[in-house]
This record gives structure tokens, sequence and C-alpha cells, in this order.
């Protein structure tokens, strides 16, 4: 299957099959009234299958979020039609309102208008800490 | 504005300041007498503490100054569903700085955020009490003059102990520091503890249920009550209440400076017996505890 090149926007490639709906909503582009097209079990040379998400618009999105979530994606950057930017994404220092807390004495357990607030405690073992409450986050599964 | 989460957060300087000032009011209690006049602590406790709390007021009346507050959640606004946030908000209009307890972990953290006047943390579920610790480090002081070369024995609830936790992360940052973790399988310090505490600053330590063959090593023994509020169940804390009971006969191993140390309140982990060994220093250790919670309290209104 093929799917028109766009001129301007964000190719977020190498989703991890089944993944896209998932990082569709994370990054709220529900919220986005420009063209977006998600691409599931695409056939791909390196990952057998994989899912795309292309947005055909000059936008700024905040990316850090897929470090956590699918560490293995790369997110193109295209203008006039070309890649400008290819950049793979690394862990982010924060994830807010990413995963919830499930240390039952923690604060979030009680104020649920809290931020559910987690940060890189050990970047090696990719292990993050509730700000609270320091509960490892259980990990992310691939 | 500061506050006082964590005990990680005072670097090895600011706790030498804080000891110099505490060692400075135990000797010359007159010159510190007015120095919180006309100043407001507001003590939120949000689940009984009766030792905690009066140490607290008892530092700052002692200061000169002035203490409201509660001593347990229903007589507060909590009861009617505030939040920690809100509360934090409201108390900053009123007091000059604030010590709360709460039995949720990270509700000092989230009043901190939140308030325009300094917030310590007076112990938060089974997570951090930093003016514990700091009681911990007078009394270390006092009675060894030292904080390095030190072989430091655990005994007791080491996975829900706050003061455990606390204690081990201010004295892994001194040389020569060794722990020797004594207690049940149920209850051994958490694994975030060993991985980012110990293991990280090279601290060395060994794990044993054994009391007593632990005991002719130890420079300082520091007992802990297994607590009953920490369980989800009663019939895994009647099990493990009496792991761990100290005695004298238990101590005739032990060398003649060790330092026998305990938060308080004791229920039966040390035996009255020993309260009379020149080597209990627990009563003593709450003494230290005020005298160090009037230091951080002239070190976070910034009074010299």
């Amino acid at each position: 299957m093929n799917i028109d090149s766009i001129k301007n926007g964000m190719v977020i490639d190498h989703i991890t099959a089944g993944r896209g709906m998932e990082l569709y909503s994370l990054l709220n582009l529900d919220s986005l009234n420009c063209p977006i097209v998600i691409g599931k079990n695409v056939s791909s040379a390196k990952m057998g299958t994989k899912d795309i998400i292309k947005i055909d618009a000059d936008i700024t999105l905040n990316t850090d979020i897929l470090g956590y979530v699918d560490p293995d994606v790369t997110v193109n950057i295209i203008k006039d039609g070309k890649i400008v930017e290819k950049k793979t994404v690394s862990l982010p220092e924060r994830l807010v309102n990413v995963i919830a807390c499930k240390n039952p004495r923690c604060i979030t357990s009680c104020e649920q208008e809290l931020d559910q607030v987690f940060t890189l405690t050990d970047k090696e073992n990719r292990v993050y800490r509730c700000l609270y409450c320091e509960t490892k986050a259980k990990e992310q599964s691939h | 504005m500061r506050s006082l989460i964590d005990i990680k957060e005072l670097s090895l300087e600011e706790l030498d300041s804080l000891i110099a000032t505490a060692l400075d009011i135990i000797d010359n209690p007159q010159k510190y007498s007015e120095k919180c006049h006309g100043k407001k602590l507001a003590t939120l406790f949000f689940e009984p503490s009766t030792r905690t709390r009066l140490s607290f007021e008892a530092a700052m009346y002692e200061l000169g100054g002035n203490v409201l507050g509660f001593s347990e959640a229903s007589s507060s606004s909590s009861a009617k569903g505030e939040s920690v946030a809100d509360t934090a908000k409201m108390i900053s209009c009123y007091a000059d700085i604030i010590a709360m307890r709460h039995p949720k972990e990270g509700a000092p953290l989230v009043a901190s955020m939140n308030a325009t006047i300094p917030v310590v943390n007076a112990g938060d579920g089974g997570h951090n009490h930093p003016t514990q610790t700091l009681a911990d480090l007078l009394t270390i002081k006092r009675k060894k003059g030292r904080f390095d070369n030190l072989t430091i024995g655990l005994c007791g609830d080491l996975k829900f102990g706050r003061t455990v936790h606390s204690l081990i992360a201010a004295m892994s940052r001194y040389k020569g520091v060794k722990f020797v973790l004594i207690s049940p399988e149920e209850l051994r310090v958490p694994s975030y503890v060993k991985t980012d505490v110990l293991d990280k600053n090279g601290i060395e330590y060994v794990e044993t249920k054994d009391l007593c063959g632990a005991m002719p090593e130890l420079d300082i023994l520091y007992m802990t009550r297994i607590q009953k509020e920490r369980f989800f169940n009663e019939e895994d804390y009647l099990r493990l209440k009496d792991s761990y009971i100290l005695d004298l006969p238990k101590l005739e191993n032990a060398k003649e400076d060790l330092c026998i140390m305990h938060p308080l309140p004791r229920v039966n982990e040390i035996s009255v017996k020993v309260d009379s060994d020149p080597r209990a220093c627990y009563f003593e250790q709450a003494l230290n505890g005020k005298y160090m919670r009037m230091a951080l309290i002239l070190m976070l209104l910034g009074i010299k």
C-alpha cells in the first residue's frame, strides 16, 4: 500500500506494528485539524511490519514521550517534499500524565487532580520513579 | 524559599552547619530564646504523632516563636475533602513555616510545591522522615565524634521504616561506612534503596536475619519498631512483630562503646532493662531531635 508523500510536515516512522493508534492518542493528534494518515501493519524491510503516522502540516510537536513508549521510532521532518531532519528519540527526563503510580500509599492515589509525574532516575536501565513517592514505574512492554 | 522534604536535599556542608548550630544551641540556649519572636510554626499532622509534633512545637517555643495547627486529619479541612495543595496555600497566609506529617507518600512535596512558606516533611507514610535523620546524625556526632568509618546495624522493619531509608541515604555519603541490615525476609530494605543509594555510592552492606551474630562488629545499632499501621493485614503483623527484641543477654558480645539508637516510640523491641545500660542512647536521641529542629527552623527562615 502506498500513501502520497507529504510536502511539509512530519513522519513518525518505525512504530512497532499495532501501536500507531496509541501514539496518535498520546501525542494528542486528535486535536489537529490537518490531514493525518495512520498506516497500520505496513511492510518494512527493517522490521517486517510497522506502523507509520504522517502529519501533513508544518507543526512543532513534543515527541519526547515516544522515547519512553516506543524507543525505536524515528521522526522525519519534511520541508518542500524533502527530509530536512531525521531524528531518533531519546528517553525523556520527565513523564507527565503518561503512566500512573501504582503505590496505594502515594498521594496521587487519593488526590486525583495531581499530575502523574515520573522522572528518569537511571538512564542505563530505563528506570522511572514517581516524583512523589519514588515508586519504580512498571517496565513499559514493547 | 527553601523546604526540606528529603534528607538528600541537604549538602554535607549544610548538615555540618546545622549540627554546629545545634551544638551551639545546647551550649548557649539563652542566645536563641528570642530568635523566632513573632514567627509562627504550623504543625499540620494528618496522622497522629505525639513525639514528632511535640518536638517541633518545643523547638519553636524555645526559639521564642508560636505554634498553631492540628494533630489529626479529622480536625482539619481534609476531612471535608480539601486537597493538600489548597491546605498549603491557605496555611501560607497564616504561618511562617510548616511542619507536615501525612500518611500518603509525597504529600509534603505537594505542599511545598504550592506553599509560599518553607515546608518541612515531618514524615510521609513509609517514605521519608528527614528531621528524624537530623536527630540521628546529631546523636552519632555527639556519641562517636565522626560520621566516617562506622559499622551501622539497622534492625527490625527495614522495608517500611522510613527513618531507616533516610539514615541510609544520609550516612551513605561518608567514607568507610558499612551497613549490616538485620531483618526478617519479609521486611528487608526495598531494592531501590540498595540499587540507588548503597550500590550507587559503593557502600558495603550485608543482609542477615541474625541479630546476635551481627552484634560484635557494630559501632551503632539502630533498632526500629515493626509498625502495625504499615501492614495491610493483622496476620502478617502478629507473625513478625516479635522477631527482634533487644535485651541484655544479646548485648553480651557487643562493643563497649556501642551506641544503641531507636527513633521511638518503642513497643517491646528493646527491653526496658537496656535503658539503664550506658550504651542506650535513644532518649538522648529524642532530645537531639529538638535541637536539630531548632537549627533547621532557623536555617529555613533565614535567621542567623
